[in-house]
């Protein structure tokens, strides 16, 4: 993994859905390299979709989704699974599979037909598990682990799979706050020691311009605002995009944007 | 690092070589039971009478009872048993469904129906027969793919569809059993119960070749298919180009069941049994292909000689096998019903 790749992630006009019905209408995003980029939006408002259209889950209806600037759908698919990773929402646990076997899979686009792990798979793994800090655990059985345990071996996984660029759709959902701030402080340690760029949706407003790089606001398949969390992350915008009236402040912490939502029972 | 990647790695050996020693185990157990069903019998031989007979020695008496009743048995049995084995424990990976063995969603009984057609109806037999039940073995299975296939793929709808059209099959067979001419009734249902009489050596290079290149097959696909186990989602985004690969197992293993039950008959559970012992015995993240194969070649072969010996009747293997699947299947039912979910 050298300093200075390029590794562009584009999507021009995009317009991408499910059968009949079109979710992403005309989008055009770039992800920003060797930076931590979150979209936010409510509920069906296409976030998944765009990841999903972004790791060649689902096929554009029209519109180009690119990888240095070739088409991601001419890539061999091994060659694009080393390059980008995609971490599902909900992935399904196999039953009795160990940490260290479920980590190991991650290598999967490194490996020939029949060859078996190599030093270079052991030392990625291995490196993996201690970055998420889970080498205690790796002759455990992943279903017998606590979701945020859990949370830490698929990310793993994923960073077994050595990728320029990380997709991760809602980490932390289902999570304790603890655990939601781990995850993330392990992200962006990850972001930082690595260069890769990382793509997520997450949820929690205030956490997301707390260690978003660059946010994306989407509404109905289409991109309300982008830049940096103090550009999106304002009245109107909000306004625009949950329908929620709030205020904004300053994270006493970190000094990134803050909201709080205002509701019909209080007022300022 | 912090950790010691050596030590590691000398770990991971280890735990491969235990790996490969269970998979010795289980083919040492194999080869014990073969050579004990070549002995024991009618009459009893003993061991070197055996290996002499085996190298191609006249002996007298003991050449035709080993070479032409035992012989034939046995290796039909090993390779029907290895083929309904490493076929229904890929289908249970890839479905990720303990229930989703090819003699529970219809793909036996689909071969099934074919075969008492030909033997009730149309009055043939030998060849013609197992390529009947092949081609209606491969029919059936596509056509429970494409009903179930909807808006996309899904493994639940796959089940319970394939359940539906077993129990139609069933139906079918039913009908034909009961409309049939009674004389050729029993040779049937000798067929039906899955058995391993009259197994002739003829039979046994052309089984031997597809349960060899389904094998090749299997195991060329079953890295990928560790990735399919983690969804659809994630081994796309690992690489793995999900509909061939699904497409190519699904083929390859109904080809197997479709081919040992048109030799054998359907010898029941076998391959609804073979995988979850495997994987009780080597642990799940072995790879399953051997591992399963072995088990199912040796249920086969322990029930048929428990089915010809141990009772005062002679029962086909088929009856034992299903003594020992069905309390499994009431089991798998109470443990989905406690965790409440189809899986």
């Amino acid at each position: 993994m050298e300093a200075n790749r390029v590794m562009e992630l584009k999507a021009v006009n995009i317009q991408a859905g499910y059968d009949k019905k079109m979710i992403l209408h005309g989008l055009d995003v770039t992800i920003p390299q060797g930076k931590i980029s979150v979209i936010i939006g409510a509920n069906a408002c296409g976030k998944s979709t765009l990841l999903k259209t972004f790791a060649r889950l689902l096929h554009v209806k029209s519109g180009e989704v690119s990888l240095n600037m070739q088409e991601i759908n001419t890539y061999p698919s091994k060659r694009l699974a080393r390059k980008l990773g995609l971490l599902p929402q909900s992935p399904i646990v196999p039953e009795g599979i160990s940490v260290y076997d479920l980590v190991s899979r991650g290598r999967f686009p490194y490996q020939g037909f029949l060859k078996g792990m190599t030093e270079e798979d052991h030392k990625a793994v291995l490196e993996a598990m201690e970055i998420m800090n889970i080498v205690d655990l790796k002759d455990r059985f992943v279903d017998e682990l606590s979701g945020g345990q859990r949370q830490r071996v698929w990310i793993a996984m994923a960073l077994a799979q050595r990728t320029d660029i990380l997709i991760l759709d809602e980490p932390t959902t289902f999570l304790d706050i603890s655990y939601q701030v781990e995850i993330l402080d392990m992200l962006t340690d990850l972001n930082h020691k690595y260069n890769t760029t990382i793509l997520m949706v997450l949820h929690d407003i205030n956490l997301s311009a707390r260690y978003a790089d660059y946010m994306f606001a989407l509404k109905d398949g289409r991109l309300i605002s982008q830049g940096t969390p103090e550009e999106v992350i304002q009245e109107e915008t909000i306004w625009k995009v949950f329908s929620l009236t709030c205020k904004v402040m300053k994270d006493p912490v970190s000094q990134s944007p803050f909201i709080i939502p205002i509701g019909r029972h209080h007022h300022v | 690092m912090k950790h010691n990647i050596a030590v590691y790695i000398h770990d991971f050996q280890k735990r491969k070589r235990k790996e490969y020693l269970i998979m010795f185990f289980l083919f040492l157990c194999l080869l014990m039971a073969a050579l004990l069903i070549l002995m024991v019998g009618n009459t009893n031989y003993s061991l070197p009478t055996v290996l002499h007979v085996l190298l191609g020695e006249e002996v007298e008496k003991a050449f035709f009872a080993i070479r032409t009743l035992r012989l034939p048995r046995l290796l039909c049995g090993i390779l029907a048993g290895a083929a309904f084995g490493m076929a229904g424990s890929t289908f249970q990976n890839m479905l990720r469904n303990p229930l989703a063995s090819p003699d529970m969603i219809g793909i036996s009984a689909g071969s099934s129906v074919a075969a008492v057609f030909s033997i009730l109806v149309l009055q043939r037999s030998g060849f013609f027969v197992s390529m009947a039940s092949l081609f209606f073995g491969l029919a059936v299975a596509s056509l429970i793919y494409f009903l179930s296939h909807g808006s996309g793929f899904s493994g639940g709808r796959l089940i319970l569809m394939g359940i539906g059209v077993q129990a139609m099959l069933q139906a079918v067979i039913s009908y034909l059993l009961l409309k049939a001419n009674q004389y050729d009734v029993p040779k049937a249902m000798r067929w039906l119960s899955g058995s391993l009489n009259g197994m002739v050596l003829k039979d046994v290079p052309l089984l031997a070749g597809v349960v060899l290149v389904g094998l090749c097959l299997l195991l060329l696909g079953s890295k990928q298919l560790k990735a399919l186990e983690l969804g659809d989602e994630y081994a796309t985004s690992l690489g793995v180009q999900t509909k061939p690969l699904r497409l190519c197992l699904m083929f390859t293993s109904v080809l197997l069941i479709a081919f040992a039950t048109s030799i054998t008959g359907p010898i029941s559970f076998v391959a609804f049994l073979a995988g979850p012992i495997a994987k009780k015995i080597v642990g799940n993240g072995a790879n399953h292909v051997l591992p399963s194969a072995l088990t199912g070649a040796l249920l086969v072969l322990l029930s048929d000689f428990a089915g010809q010996f141990l009772f005062e009747t002679r029962f086909p293997v088929g009856v034992i096998t299903g003594l020992l699947g069905a309390p499994y299947l009431i089991f798998l039912l109470i443990r989905i019903n406690k965790k409440g979910g189809f899986a």
